[in-house]
C-alpha cells in the first residue's frame, strides 16, 4: 500500500485539571507544532467529548491531516473512541496513535516540570511513530454453520443433538463402530440409580435419526486444516465390510460365524465374534468385520456371512475411505479410558480371576454383559463377600496425582448393586470419601445405613495365601484400618477395583491437529480454568466432558449443552472480523529455517516447502509478535507493530535522532 | 537514593495486557513514582527483540525495562518464556559490548498490581542511577 506523506495533528487533553493540573499542556502543543510533519497542534479541555472529537474530524477534512496523535488518557479507555473520530473523517484508523499522559504522567508525577518534559517526550515519541503508520484493513469472513463433533459419548450426543435441533448440520465422528461412549456400559447411574440403558439408549436413537447430524462411526479425524468458520477437516472411514445401506441388523451373520475373540466391550469378560455389534442397542447397529480375526482375511476361506446373509450385505472389497467436510467450529468430546490397573500387582488383577476392575463390574452388573446383570464368580457362585479398593491409580504420586472424581461415588453404587442383588457383606476400602454433588452426601449416607463396611485405609495386599481356615477358598484384602489403628485381614469372593480415569488414547493426535493443548496428565487445556470452560485458545474449537477432566454424567451432559451454545452463538453471528494487526512473512526475505513456526503458540504460521518460506494464517494469528521478535533474518513483520513503528517511537521518546523519512520514502520511491 | 542529580533515561517495554494495564492502575490509584521512565507499548513481551533493547542502550538510554505478565498469565500463554530467553540474549550482548547487564531488566508484573509496577520504577530508577551514564552514548543506526 502506498503511503502518503505524513501530515499530523497532535491534540493535547487537559482532562479537566487530571492532566492540566500537573502538566503544562500550552506548553507540550506549542512544542509538538515544532515536531517533523506536525501540521497542527492544538490543546483541549475534554478531547473524548464530542466537540474535542469534532476538532480532529474538521482538522482532518480542512487542513487535510492524514496522522492523528492524542494525548490523553491511556489508550485503552478511549483509543477506539479516537480511531473511529478518524475513519468518520475519511482516514484510515489505524493513522491514529495515542500518548498516555494522564495514567503514566499527570497522576503519578510529582514535580509538575518533570510531568511536562515527560509529556512532551511522549508526543515526541508519538509523532515520531504515528509517521510511520500504514493503512490497515480489518477482513471480514464468513463462518461455516457446519459444526464437527468429534467423540459420540454421553457429551459428543448431547452437543450434537442440541445443534441438530437448532436447525444446524452436525457431523458426529465416532472411533468405535457404536456411538454410546463409556456410559452405554453401566447398568445403574449414581446417586439416583436410573437404568443406564433407559436414560442413554433413546440418545443414541435420537442422534441416528436425526436429519441434521451425519454420523460417522468407525471413523477417524485424519487432519484438519483452515481456522474459525473456516475448517476443511479429513475424516478416514475404516472399512466395516458391511454395507451400511444394505445391512438390516439382523445378526444371523454373527450367529454363524466361527470366529471367537474376547470382547473390547466387555473388557475381555465375553467372547464376540469376528463380524459382530458391540452390544444390542447399537447405533447404528450395522455388523462390522474385525478384519484382525476373520478367517476370510487371515487365511483366505470361510466367508460364512457371506454366503447367510439374506441382504447381501457382506462387502469385502469395501476400502478405507476419506472423506473432506467443511465445518466453522469443532467440539472435542472424546471422553476417557479407565486406568490399568496391571502394574499395581499389590492388587493380583490378571493374576486371580475375581478381581475385577471397576468398568468389568459394570459389565457384570448389566443385563446385555456377560453374566446377564448377576453378580456372580466366574465358577457361577454367588459372593459371600465383597471387597470394592478406592483409589487404584488415582492419587497415587506414582500414577496419577490427581482424583478422578467418579471413583468413590460408583463404588458405592457397586455396594448398593452388590446388596441388593447377593445380600453379600460389602468392604468399601477409601482414603476420603468423596461425594461433593446434588445427592451425592445422602447417596452415601444411604449406604451406611444399608449396611455397607466402610474401611477407611489403603490395602496393602490382595493374596489367595491362606492365614486361618476362614481365609480357605478366599482371596483375602489385608489393609491397615486408620480408624481403628489395626491392620484387618478381610476374607472376600470378588474383587473390585476402582480404577481412576484416564484421557483417550490419541487425544494428542487430535489436539494438535485442531491447535489445542493438553496439560501435564493429558487433559484438554481449557482457555480459562473459570471463565473459559468449554472454549480453547484456538477460535471455533471446544471442549466437552471428561476429555477436558473427569466428571460425572450430569457435568458431561451439561458441558455438551454448553459446548453446543457456544457453537450455535458463533454461528449466529455469522461473519467474523479478522485482526489486521497480525504478521506477515516476506518471502523474499525468509530461509525457512522455521524459528517461528516452532514460536508460534496457535500454529498460524506453516511452512510451505515448494518456496521453502513459512507463511502465515493471517485469520489464525493473534498478533503477538513473537514470531517477528524471533526471525534471525527480519523478514516478519507484525502489522501495527513492525519495527519501524516501535524503534521510531524509543527514537522520539528518547531524543535519539528520529529518522521519520526512512518508511514512508521508501514506500513512495 | 544515590543523589548525584543524574536524571537516567529510561525505557520501558510493555505488553498491553498485563504490565502497561499495571501502570495505568498506578496512575489510576495516583502512586507516585520515579519520572524516568518511558513506556512503549507492545502487544506481549515476547515481542521486544534483542535488537529493541541493544538499540535503546545504543542510542544513549540508562536502561531498559520489559515487562510482561505473570508466569503462566500470558495472554498468548507462553509469551513471557520466550521474551525471558530474549531478555537474556540481550544482556549477554550487552555484556559483550561492554555495558552492564544490569541496564536490563525483566519484570513480570501482572495487571492488579499497581503497587509493584510503582515499585519496580522506583528501584530500577535507583540501580541506574548507581550506575550511572551509559557509557557508550552514541549514534548508532540497526
Ligand atoms: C466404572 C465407571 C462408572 C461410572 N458410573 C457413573 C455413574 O453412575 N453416574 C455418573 O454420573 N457418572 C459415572 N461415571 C462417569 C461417566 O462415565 C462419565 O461422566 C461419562 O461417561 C463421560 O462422557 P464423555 O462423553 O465425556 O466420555 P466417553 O463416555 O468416554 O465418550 C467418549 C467417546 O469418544 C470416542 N472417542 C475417543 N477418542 C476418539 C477419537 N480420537 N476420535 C473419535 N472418537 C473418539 C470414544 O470411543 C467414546 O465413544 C462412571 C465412570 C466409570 C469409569
Ligand atoms: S523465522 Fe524468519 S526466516 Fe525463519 S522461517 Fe520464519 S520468517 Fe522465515
Ligand atoms: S504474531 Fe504471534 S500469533 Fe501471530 S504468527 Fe506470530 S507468533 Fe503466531
Ligand atoms: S501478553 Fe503479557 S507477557 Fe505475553
Amino acid at each position: 500500500m502506498r503511503e502518503s506523506k505524513p501530515k499530523i495533528g497532535v491534540y493535547v487533553c487537559h482532562c479537566g485539571t487530571n492532566i492540566s493540573g500537573k502538566v503544562d499542556v500550552e506548553a507540550v502543543s506549542s512544542y509538538a507544532s515544532t515536531l517533523p510533519h506536525v501540521e497542527v497542534a492544538r490543546n483541549f479541555k475534554f478531547m473524548c467529548s464530542n466537540p474535542g472529537q469534532q476538532l480532529v474530524i474538521d482538522d482532518i477534512k480542512e487542513k487535510g491531516l492524514n496522522r492523528v496523535v492524542v494525548a490523553s488518557c491511556s489508550p485503552r479507555m478511549h483509543e477506539k473512541t479516537f480511531r473511529k473520530a478518524c475513519q468518520t473523517a475519511g482516514i484510515n484508523p489505524y493513522y491514529f496513535q495515542m500518548a498516555c499522559i494522564r495514567e503514566h504522567v499527570s497522576w503519578v508525577t510529582e514535580d509538575p516540570e518533570q510531568a511536562t518534559q515527560k509529556a512532551k517526550d511522549l508526543v515526541r515519541g508519538a509523532v515520531a511513530r504515528v509517521a510511520h503508520h500504514q493503512q490497515l484493513a480489518s477482513r471480514v469472513v464468513d463462518i461455516n454453520p457446519n459444526v464437527l463433533v468429534i467423540g459420540g459419548g454421553i457429551a459428543g450426543m448431547q452437543a450434537a443433538l442440541d445443534i441438530a435441533d437448532g436447525g444446524k448440520k452436525v457431523f458426529l465422528v465416532e472411533k468405535e463402530p457404536t456411538i454410546g461412549g463409556n456410559m452405554s456400559k453401566f447398568d445403574k447411574t449414581f446417586p439416583t440409580l436410573d437404568c443406564a440403558a433407559c436414560i442413554s439408549t433413546p440418545k443414541l436413537v435420537a442422534v441416528g435419526q436425526h436429519e441434521n447430524i451425519e454420523l460417522m462411526t468407525y471413523s477417524e479425524v485424519a487432519d484438519v486444516s483452515g481456522f474459525v468458520g473456516n475448517f476443511k477437516v479429513k475424516i478416514r472411514k475404516k472399512p466395516r465390510y458391511v454395507d451400511a445401506d444394505k445391512c438390516t441388523g439382523c445378526g444371523l451373520c454373527t450367529e454363524k460365524c466361527p470366529s471367537k475373540v474376547l470382547s473390547e466391550f466387555d473388557h475381555g469378560l465375553a467372547y464376540r465374534k469376528a463380524i459382530y455389534s458391540p452390544f444390542p442397542q447399537a447405533v447404528p447397529n450395522t455388523r462390522v468385520i474385525d478384519a484382525e480375526h476373520c478367517i476370510y482375511f487371515q487365511k483366505n476361506r470361510c466367508r460364512a456371512c457371506e454366503k447367510f446373509c439374506e441382504a447381501e450385505a457382506i462387502d469385502f472389497d469395501q476400502k478405507e475411505e476419506i472423506v473432506e467436510i467443511n465445518v466453522g467450529s469443532v467440539i472435542v468430546a472424546t471422553g476417557f479410558e479407565t486406568f490399568d490397573p496391571t502394574p499395581l500387582t499389590q492388587y493380583g488383577f490378571g493374576r486371580y480371576p475375581e478381581v475385577y476392575t471397576s468398568i468389568q463390574f459394570e459389565r457384570i452388573n448389566n443385563a446385555t454383559g456377560p453374566t446377564s446383570g448377576e453378580i456372580v464368580t466366574k465358577d457361577g457362585k454367588k459372593p459371600e463377600a465383597v471387597a470394592i479398593i478406592h483409589c487404584v491409580g488415582s492419587r497415587d504420586q506414582n500414577h496419577q496425582k490427581y482424583c478422578s472424581r467418579v471413583c468413590c461415588m460408583y463404588s458405592m453404587k457397586f455396594a448398593h448393586l452388590v446388596r441388593e442383588k447377593t445380600g453379600a457383606e460389602v468392604y468399601e476400602f477409601y482414603i476420603d470419601i468423596r461425594s461433593p454433588g446434588k445427592g451425592y452426601e445422602e447417596f452415601y449416607n444411604r449406604l451406611q445405613e444399608e449396611g455397607t463396611h466402610f474401611i477407611r485405609g489403603k490395602v496393602s495386599q490382595v493374596t489367595d495365601i491362606v492365614d486361618s481356615p476362614e481365609d480357605e477358598g478366599k482371596l483375602v484384602v489385608v489393609a491397615e484400618d486408620t480408624l481403628a489403628h489395626k491392620v484387618r485381614r478381610i476374607p472376600v469372593d470378588m474383587v473390585v477395583l476402582s480404577v481412576g480415569l484416564k484421557p483417550a488414547s490419541g487425544i494428542e493426535d487430535i489436539a494438535r491437529m485442531v491447535g489445542i493443548s493438553v496439560d501435564s496428565d493429558g487433559w484438554i487445556n481449557e482457555l480459562h480454568p473459570k471463565l473459559g470452560p468449554l472454549a480453547t485458545p484456538s477460535d471455533g474449537i471446544f471442549v466437552a466432558g471428561c476429555c477436558q477432566g473427569p466428571k460425572d454424567i450430569p457435568d458431561s451432559v451439561a458441558q455438551g449443552q454448553g459446548a453446543a451454545g457456544e457453537a450455535l452463538s458463533l454461528i449466529s453471528r455469522g461473519k467474523l472480523e479478522i485482526e489486521a494487526a497480525v504478521s506477515t512473512i516476506d518471502p523474499e526475505r525468509c530461509m525457512g529455517c522455521r524459528q517461528c513456526e516452532e514460536v508460534c503458540f496457535y500454529g498460524a504460521i506453516s511452512y510451505n516447502p515448494v518456496l521453502n518460506v513459512c507463511e502465515v494464517n493471517e485469520a489464525i494469528c493473534k498478533g503477538c509478535g513473537n514470531c517477528a521478535a524471533t526471525c534471525p533474518n527480519k523478514a516478519i513483520e507484525l502489522r501495527h507493530f513492525n519495527n519501524d513503528e516501535i524503534l521510531a517511537e524509543m527514537e522520539g521518546l528518547m531524543f535519539a535522532p528520529v529518522d521519520t523519512e526512512r518508511n514512508f520514502n521508501e514506500k513512495a520511491a | 537514593m544515590a543523589d548525584n542529580g543524574m536524571e537516567p533515561k529510561i525505557v520501558a517495554f510493555l505488553c498491553n495486557w498485563c504490565t502497561f494495564t499495571a501502570a495505568d492502575l498506578a496512575g489510576t490509584s495516583r502512586l507516585k513514582y520515579e519520572p524516568n521512565v518511558r513506556i512503549i507499548k507492545v502487544m506481549c513481551s515476547s515481542r521486544v527483540d534483542p535488537v529493541f533493547i541493544l538499540k535503546a542502550l545504543l542510542d544513549g538510554a540508562d536502561g531498559v525495562l520489559i515487562g510482561g505478565c505473570a508466569p503462566g498469565d500470558c495472554h498468548y500463554s507462553k509469551g513471557n518464556f520466550y521474551a525471558r530467553r530474549k531478555v537474556a540474549l540481550a544482556k549477554k550482548l550487552a555484556e559483550s559490548m561492554g555495558l552492564d547487564s544490569k541496564r536490563i531488566r525483566l519484570s513480570w508484573i501482572p495487571a492488579s498490581e499497581g503497587p509493584l509496577f510503582a515499585r519496580v520504577v522506583n528501584e530500577f530508577t535507583e540501580s541506574i542511577k548507581q550506575l550511572g551514564d551509559n557509557p557508550t552514548k552514541r549514534e548508532v543506526y540497526i
